[in-house]
């Protein structure tokens, strides 16, 4: 084979497993059977077994495994590569210490449903954690139920449809709509629509806040269930006026969701549950630095006032004495959200983040994340459209209309950027902002890096004037150009067959 | 903080830069009343060798980690080769995000378009997502499915079905218009046999095989009645390992797979992390839930992975999507493909065909110790339930006490009634011996 460039290189063009695989290859051994074996008709009939002898399931040795798998993770960028500053995100440094102690064989090798004498440790874990999370929002009721950010708001949002049902009985029917920015995330309405809610958007004010007059109408209006937030929201700013939002929710009969996607802009700062709030979530795999792994695991635990408390998911963790236990007496529940307690292996890495931070050090990260952002959003003004005037918390924002006059837009400034080493920021999120780019940096960036960064966006700026095709036509450097998404979805091509095309089309 | 890295005097001059003077200004947008103005009342700062003795001391407390046991019913024991776990630790893996910029993802991408190919090989079907957030959500979603599917809202599940899904999928439903009919097992067979509740309005017959007592249903019978009264057959496997065994319920006429794919690989992890399945018809691709990855190719003819059919996702299609999931199991999606593809076809069959020989030496050995049975007549394939002279749990205790084994799971805690079965799981990590220790703790 001859080596023309770095992309025909055999680690570059990895295959798919399947076409990998050569009949009587294995990469595993296991014990002999140790007990007698019985013919297979003795144990079930032949039209409950299967007949395909799993058909296109890959033969390969551990070899092969080994070197496909390190192959075609040399094709992702990580945390751990460099600074991936993806707004709202929270890529943040994932230490190896949470991975280690999140596999002590007396966390990862338990049975869910072992004694709850023979599972003291894992509950007093669970336990532990909630307490944390409580003082750090200031809410004193809490599941970890939830497995992601997503379920823990759809947990929210029930314990508020069960609060009005039960404090307003039959009349309940007639409250069920759920205030929701344009801005938010787009599981804020999913969710309230899981919870049989129905969606009316706030409007923001030029700077970037709720429109207070807005949400005055909307609540006089009548029939509002609550509304759910983000804070800071989704372009990086505080909303200053969260008490008198609270007080308008409540005044009016609602309650008040937050969503805590960014809570690591306040941790140590300011608490939720200070402000009025009445119940958030929270993204362990954001806020508390577990690992997003390619798309999760997440853990999305609610947090609550005691009066939304009788409501929270079954079973809950309690303590009397020394003994831990699982409560499942809650008649007032919501029900279970998920099966078991959560996503145990995520709260043990949570919890590890919290010792090893400690009081002083959640704050000190918050800090740094905050001061990050600030940093970019200070050195980039000039050069990048600001939409709002006010400080920024934890992330940046900027759009895309100084390049746009050139043509070029958000998505060819982020491809650019992958160019420049550096992972693109969130584009074109949120909506209410055109050719949004929002900039999360975290705390776990330093100035050097940052500076590097901030080069890289003034450079494409720079090349976005006086070279538009370059950027344009970005990124040059990867393995594969932009692909064509439209004809994936037109067509699409979900799964390997034998039958389909290998690597490369043309060439 | 060692995770930070700028000096305390780095950060000084970035304020400066920002024209700020100190840290505490950066928060002035936040008004002086909501913040807290002390320190959180959370431990100081731990040094790592702290950490570790801190959490081995709480892990230690878990002793049922450490002895042998027949536990089952939703989480199972398996062998993970040593690769799995390596692998997963690789930074790009781990580190990384959900791939919305594909040009730097496809290793991501990749991983879940052979994970989705794995699933649908196993389960039998057409098409499978990127994954839930384990079997129980995974079930729910496909209740919601089947209605958007069928336009119909009644749903008819066995109550063979593990409870705590019944319990996920009636908390998704509770606020919409549906109605969930639950429907008795045969008390000799332990199988779905009343199908009555089967009717024009029913949307889907959710069933669960091998269902929760381990015994094996027979889908195609199933299917054929579900689908001549117009409503879809939903297939829920908590038992992955059970693929290698069992006719994939896509070869028995089921529209909809759900799973548990918590054996393919994973820590048991007291429940969680672990991953949902969902697979499917072609025809009813538009109306799944979750992430899809597909074939796409640039303009030079490269194939690549992108995220596709994205329209039905919350971040589009907000109040009106599928379903609100976007996290999903990521990671642990790729620990079950690395283990699919260790395994491979030869060791797929062989870890199911070890984990039905070892449970039936198991079911041999109980059956013939005076005083116990097996509760269900019906074909079983690593789980099974007995039938004890007195109370499950006493039993049980009995022998995790005295014997120091943990046996299995009293029915009693689902269902009410049967207080004197238990559920026994022996998968390929119960040797003989522990097989033979259970077998004569129970008889002394």
């Amino acid at each position: 084979m001859s080596i023309k460039k770095v992309t025909s290189h055999p680690t570059q063009n990895e295959g798919l497993i399947f076409e990998r695989s050569q009949t009587g290859r294995v990469g595993y051994r296991l014990p002999k059977l140790d007990v007698d074996e019985i013919p297979f008709d003795d144990l079930l009939p032949a039209n409950l077994r299967r007949d395909d002898d799993l058909d296109g399931v890959p033969e390969v040795s551990e070899i092969d495994v080994v070197r496909h798998f390190t192959r075609i993770s040399t094709w992702n960028y990580s945390i751990d590569l460099g600074m991936y500053p993806l707004g709202s995100c929270t890529m943040k440094y994932n230490s190896r210490l949470n991975e280690k102690v999140a596999r002590i064989p007396g966390f990862a090798g338990l049975h869910p449903l072992a004694p709850e004498e023979e599972s003291q440790g894992a509950l007093e874990l669970i336990y532990k954690l909630q307490e944390d999370l409580c003082e750090i929002t200031g809410l004193p009721g809490i599941s970890l139920q939830p497995a992601a950010g997503a379920q823990g708001e759809m947990t929210g949002v029930m314990l508020i449809r069960a609060f009005l049902d039960a404090r307003d009985g039959d009349a309940s029917k007639d409250r069920r709509i759920m205030l929701i920015p344009e801005s938010a995330h787009g599981t804020n309405p999913a969710s309230a629509a899981l919870a049989g809610f129905t969606v009316k958007a706030i409007r923001a004010t030029a700077d970037g806040l709720t429109d207070m007059e807005h949400l005055r109408e909307l609540c006089d209006a009548g029939g509002v269930a609550g509304v759910m937030f983000t804070n800071p929201n989704t372009v990086g700013i505080f909303e200053k006026n969260i008490k008198e939002i609270c007080d308008t929710i409540h005044a009016a009969g609602g309650l008040v969701y937050m969503d805590g996607a960014n809570m690591n802009a306040l941790v140590g700062i300011a608490r939720p549950g200070d402000m009025g709030v009445d119940v958030i979530h929270l993204n362990l795999h954001k806020t508390f630095s577990t690992p997003h792994g390619g798309g999760g695991p997440g853990c999305g635990p609610c947090l609550c006032s005691d009066e939304l408390k009788p409501f929270l998911p079954t079973p809950r963790i309690e303590k009397e004495g020394d003994r831990y236990f699982l409560n499942y007496d809650i008649p007032t529940s919501i029900g279970r959200v998920k099966a078991f307690y959560g996503n145990f292996g995520m709260m043990v890495r949570a919890l590890s983040y919290i010792y090893t931070h400690g009081n002083d050090g959640l704050k000190e990260a918050t800090e740094a994340a905050v001061l990050n952002a600030r940093y970019i959003s200070h050195l980039l003004s000039d050069t990048f459209d600001k939409p709002y005037a006010g400080d920024c918390m934890h992330e940046a924002i900027f759009s895309h209309k100084n390049q746009a006059k050139k043509g070029v837009v958000t998505l060819d400034i982020a491809k650019r950027l992958i160019d420049y080493g550096f992972h693109p920021m969130t584009v074109y999120f949120p909506l209410v902002v055109e050719g949004a780019m929002l900039i999360e940096p975290t705390e776990s960036v330093g100035r050097s890096d940052l500076d590097a960064f901030i080069e890289a966006m003034k450079d494409i700026d720079a090349e976005a004037q006086s070279d538009p095709e370059l950027v344009i036509n970005a990124p040059h450097s990867t393995r594969i150009g932009r692909l064509d998404e439209a004809t994936a979805a037109r067509k699409p091509v979900l799964r390997w067959k034998p039958d389909m095309e290998t690597f490369s089309k043309s060439a | 903080m060692r995770y930070i890295p700028n000096s305390p005097e780095e950060r000084d001059e970035m304020l400066k830069v920002v024209g700020l003077s100190n840290a505490s200004e950066l928060f002035r947008s936040i008004p002086r009343d909501v913040q807290l103005g002390r320190s959180l009342k959370v431990t100081d700062p731990l040094a790592e060798s702290e950490v570790i003795k801190e959490l081995e001391g709480m892990a230690a407390k878990n002793t049922g980690a450490s002895k042998p046991s027949f536990l089952g019913g939703g989480v199972y024991s398996h062998f993970s080769p040593t690769i799995v776990d390596h692998l997963i630790q690789r930074s790009e893996f781990f580190t990384s995000y959900t791939p919305y910029q594909p040009e730097i993802s496809q290793g991501t991408l990749q991983y879940i378009f052979e994970f989705q190919t794995l699933v649908c090989q196993l389960t039998g079907m057409e098409v499978a997502n990127a994954s839930m957030y384990d079997g129980s959500t995974a079930m729910a979603e496909a209740y919601l499915m089947a209605r958007r599917v069928t336009r119909r809202d009644k749903i008819v599940v066995a109550k063979s079905v593990h409870q705590e899904y019944r319990d996920v999928a009636r908390t998704y439903g509770q606020h919409g218009d549906s109605e969930i009919v639950e429907v008795d097992f045969d008390a000799k067979t332990g199988l779905l046999a009343d199908l009555s509740a089967l009717d024009e309005k029913t949307a889907a017959l959710v069933v669960q095989s091998p269902n929760f007592f381990g015994c094996v249903e027979d889908l195609q019978t199933l299917a054929d009645a579900a689908h001549k009264a117009g409503a879809l057959l939903v297939v829920v496997v908590t038992e992955a390992i059970s693929f290698g065994l069992l006719k994939p319920p896509g070869h028995c006429g089921a529209d909809i797979v759900v799973g548990e794919g918590q054996s393919w690989g994973v820590p048991m992890s007291f429940g969680g992390p672990h991953v949902g399945l969902f697979a499917t018809q072609e025809k009813y691709v538009r109306q799944m839930p979750g992430r899809l990855a597909g074939v796409a190719y640039d303009k030079n003819g490269n194939r690549g992975f992108v995220l596709t059919l994205s329209t039905r996702e919350q971040h589009i299609r907000r109040e009106k999507a599928t379903s609100n999931i976007c996290t999903n199991q990521g990671l642990i999606a790729l620990a079950a493909t690395i283990y699919m593809e260790t395994m491979g076809k030869q060791g797929l069959r062989e870890v199911a065909a070890q984990n039905a020989h070892k449970a039936a030496y198991a079911k041999k050995r109980i059956s013939g110790i005076e005083g116990y049975s097996i509760a269900f007549d019906a074909p079983t394939f690593n789980e099974f339930v007995v039938r004890g002279p007195r109370a499950a749990v006493e039993v049980l205790e009995k022998v995790r006490t005295e014997n120091g084994i943990i046996g299995g799971l009293a029915l009693s805690k689902y269902y009410a009634g049967r207080d004197n079965e238990f559920l026994v799981c022996v998968t390929e990590t119960n040797t003989r011996e522990q097989i033979d220790a259970l077998a004569a703790a129970l008889a002394g």
